[in-house]
């Protein structure tokens, strides 16, 4: 039965990076030396960014300080939405490969999504009051996001819905790869239709936004994407850790006369 | 002749709920990993 053994140090296809990379113990081994790391990176760069934001960004020409909500809001809907992004992708190795680690992934980056999901939402309320005159309005890029929050919502409910862990697995997994189509429509809301919603000033292609206050957004930006990867390789890992201490205690149980 | 509103208690509060809520899924994750941990270790040694 030698071709069933798996390779002890490197994966032997290519390609199979991949599938070697994407086992919960290799994972831990890269997490626990990790995670300290990333977490004073998190802490810098988001403390930085909101701190420069805050007191040191100048105010907008037409906004006036009002603009300052956008060092909290905008960095809060890029990591919601690249959360989303992260959550379909892991739901479909989970689908396609069966990975587990894909599917403890899909687990722990939902409720953390969502906490950024509503903190774009919160903010942006606390922004549309003074410059639109109302916390909310049935805007399309607002709706879009307020539904990626209904969704993150439900990939939490449904994930811990199922007495069958497998079962619920796939459920959510098929949820966040339907819910995935939702992702270009906010993207794209500002130009498919006429909303009130500003369009967007930040994209692949450039910025419209002057350096001064560019470069606190992107400084913010890149904290909270920080913040986001370290708060769930933590807990994937404190995952991971519960699992097997679950199936120490089994062992453990078994054994006892 | 239009009517200014005070911006700065948005702010704060846009500000505050941002931090309230990294800080708060920050502390929780770390108990959480910390518990998990011990726990695990606890039972390596059964």
């Amino acid at each position: 039965m030698k071709e069933s053994v798996l390779p002890a140090r490197r994966p032997a296809r290519p390609g199979g990076w991949f599938h070697y990379l994407a086992n919960p113990g290799r994972f831990q081994k890269l997490a626990r030396p990790a995670l300290p790391w990333l977490a004073a990176a998190s802490l810098g760069f988001t403390v930085a960014g909101l701190a420069w934001g805050y007191w040191f960004a100048p105010a907008d020409w037409q906004q006036g300080d009002a603009a300052r909500i956008m060092y909290a809001h905008v960095p809060a809907a890029w990591v919601a939405m690249a959360g989303y992004a992260a959550l379909a992708l892991c739901s479909f190795v989970s689908l396609v490969w069966r990975h587990p680690l894909a599917d403890i992934a899909a687990e722990e980056i939902g409720p953390v999504g969502a906490g950024f999901t509503g903190i774009c939402l919160v903010s942006g309320a606390l922004w549309g009051r003074p410059m639109w005159g109302a916390y909310w309005v049935w805007d399309a890029r607002l709706t879009s996001v307020l539904i990626l929050f209904f969704l993150y919502l439900g990939h939490i409910t449904l994930i811990r819905a199922f007495d069958n862990k497998a079962h619920a697995y796939r459920a959510a997994a098929i949820l966040a790869l339907a819910g995935a189509v939702n992702l270009p429509v906010i993207v794209f809301s500002v130009q498919w239709w006429n909303t009130l919603h500003q369009g967007n000033s930040v994209s692949l292609a450039g910025s419209r936004i002057y350096p001064t206050m560019l470069y606190p957004l992107l400084v913010s930006a890149l904290g909270f994407y920080l913040t986001f990867v370290t708060l769930v390789v933590a807990r994937m890992s404190a995952a991971i850790a519960e699992r097997k201490t679950a199936a120490l205690l089994r062992a453990a149980a078994e054994r006892a006369p | 002749m239009s009517q200014s509103i005070a911006v700065w208690p948005f702010i704060n509060a846009a500000y505050g709920v941002t931090v309230a809520f990294l800080a708060a899924a920050g502390w929780l994750a770390l108990a959480r990993y910390r518990r998990a941990a011990a726990r695990l270790a606890q039972a390596e040694r059964l």
